[in-house]
């Protein structure tokens, strides 16, 4: 635990230093922000809801360029081997990037707090839905965190591991608005598997212990494949 | 304190290292030679548990390196290669980190900081991006990062690369002084760095042992034919040739210098000392003799008849 927080809190330092990052912190909010207030004024309603809906779709794009760097940078420069070779294990090095990941994320989205401040200010807002929006976007952040967190793992180039990264992110957002592409019988799973749903789900403010499993595993999922990927490396 | 069994190593079917074994005792210091691409950093990079072997072992103390690598990796310090450092963060902050993974805190952490400062001669470059250092002064950052933690064995792949003379002299003091007490092995290819700073030298060429002895004794081995060198003044090739070789066991040889002077180098067979033979065959004759050389056998002469491609 003593090593995951040194390494944590050696990667959050870079996100913080890095240019990239707050490059992604402002096409993120220009990006949710146009899109959410273009048609906030039409809908005339005071809440959320088009944001958290939007949520997921920039999510896939805006993780995977905050992930991508996690180990692709480090094995690009050969740094990883003065990495692997401190007293720390696979599990500590992948834990440790993989919450920093998630702090990140996080960080991003607390910009985001004063549209509900503001929507507040003019009308009656329902803070239920506002703090399940995100509570899930938290959630399902660390769930593309891991997937990135794995597609950096797989390559020294960070393109290569953002765009790995994204693909798997946007299929799983996609994948339950393309159900008329799949057979029947595969119907409930291919819905079950789908990141947005899930989301929603925990956006409506419905806290469900099945939406709750699928993040963790979708977690787990990532962060032992980036396990299986450093095992392969050496 | 380490052994290396049977060691080997495969790239999808490239052999990079071959069944090596050694023996390193506490408080030496090994040279690892070799020409590029002999199998030095994959050998060293085994042994710190980077690169898993495709065969054989490796115990440091009572430690596998299969079961107990975190333990391992507290005993050993490693510089890669070009000292591959995290090129976006502070001096101060890259040191600072690495205490702490080495669970240093507070007063210790502050202490062996000053230690290495002064040791590595950092001072003034703890608040620079390591990016922007020289080469140089990041090999240095590198060696405070190996020795971090003051462990028991420090492994240096090429410590000297890239630093100027002055430099090379301070780490290899440093290694020397290291090596009092705590088990080093570097691998270079320079031979006269292994040859003032190591006690033993182990040579590898194409992924195996050739040479594995201490180095005095190395300098002393190989085969037993004496090379001789003359330079010549007023002697006529062919005369010189035909006379030298009418001594018992002596192959001349002649190549012709400037200014009239003739070089030439005498093989000799046999275990008698043909020098005052040859002297005395001179000293007959009108010549003038300016130089009289016998040979020793250096590290290099070694070096190259053992790692000479076939």
């Amino acid at each position: 635990m003593h090593q995951v927080s040194h390494i944590m809190g050696k990667e959050l330092k870079d996100f913080f230093i890095s240019p990239i990052a707050y490059i992604v912190i402002s096409v993120f909010l220009l990006v949710t922000g146009w899109l959410f207030f273009s048609t906030f004024f039409v809908f005339n309603q005071a809440d959320m809801r088009n944001f958290f809906n939007l949520l997921p779709m920039t999510f896939a794009f805006v993780v995977p360029a905050i992930t991508m760097r996690l180990f692709a940078e480090e094995l690009n420069t050969g740094s990883y081997e003065t990495l692997l070779t401190l007293p720390v294990t696979f599990r500590d090095i992948i834990v440790g990037k993989f919450l920093a990941g998630v702090v990140f994320v996080s960080a991003i989205l607390v910009p985001t707090l004063v549209y509900p401040v503001f929507i507040a200010m003019m009308g009656e807002l329902d803070w239920g839905p506002v703090i399940g929006g995100y509570a899930g976007a938290v959630m399902l952040g660390a769930a593309f965190t891991a997937i990135g967190l794995f597609a950096s793992a797989l390559t020294r180039n960070q393109i290569i591991a953002f765009i790995m990264g994204a693909v798997i992110c946007f299929a799983l957002t996609t994948m339950d608005r393309m159900l008329f592409f799949f057979p029947t019988p595969a119907l409930n799973v291919v819905n079950y598997l789908g990141a947005s749903s899930h989301f929603q789900n925990v956006a409506k403010g419905i806290i469900d212990s099945r939406d709750i499993l699928y993040f963790l595993s979708l977690v787990f999922l990532g962060l032992y494949a980036a396990h299986l990927a450093m095992q392969e490396k050496k | 304190m380490i052994q290396v069994e049977g060691l080997t190593k495969y790239y999808d079917d490239f052999c990079a290292v071959d069944r090596i074994d050694f023996a390193i005792q506490k408080g030496e210091i090994i040279g690892l030679l070799g020409p590029n691409g002999a199998g030095k950093t994959t050998t060293l990079r085994m042994l710190t548990g980077y690169f898993k072997p495709t065969a054989g072992q490796v115990k440091i103390k009572d430690f596998d390196i299969q079961e107990d690598i975190v333990a391992i990796k507290q005993l050993i310090g490693y510089l890669p290669e070009s000292a591959p450092l995290y090129p976006g963060m502070l001096v101060y902050d890259y040191l600072d980190y690495v205490a702490s993974i080495r669970k240093l805190t507070g007063d210790a952490k502050a202490k062996r900081l000053r230690r290495l400062v002064g040791l590595c001669g950092l001072q003034g470059i703890m608040h620079k991006t390591i990016g922007e250092l020289s080469k140089g002064l990041k090999q240095r950052v590198g060696l405070a990062h190996a020795m971090m933690s003051d462990p028991e064995i420090l492994i240096l792949d090429e410590p000297t690369s890239g630093l100027d003379p002055n430099q090379i002299v301070e780490i290899r003091d440093i290694i020397r002084e290291i090596g009092r007490e705590k088990t080093v092995i570097l691998s270079t290819h320079i031979l006269s760095e292994a040859e003032a700073t190591c006690d033993r030298i182990v040579i590898i060429h194409q992924g195996r042992i050739v040479a594995d002895d201490r180095t005095e004794n190395l300098k002393q081995s190989g085969s037993h034919t004496r090379r001789i060198h003359l330079a010549l003044q007023n002697a006529d090739p062919a005369d010189a040739i035909a006379t030298l070789n009418t001594i018992d066991g002596i192959t001349a040889t002649a190549s012709p210098g400037p200014d009239g002077i003739l070089g030439l180098t005498l093989t000799c067979r046999g275990t008698d000392d043909p020098r005052p033979a040859v002297y005395a065959a001179i000293k007959a004759t009108d010549w003038v003799l300016v130089e009289f050389v016998q040979q020793t056998k250096n590290l290099e002469t070694i070096f190259r008849e053992l790692t000479k491609e076939n």
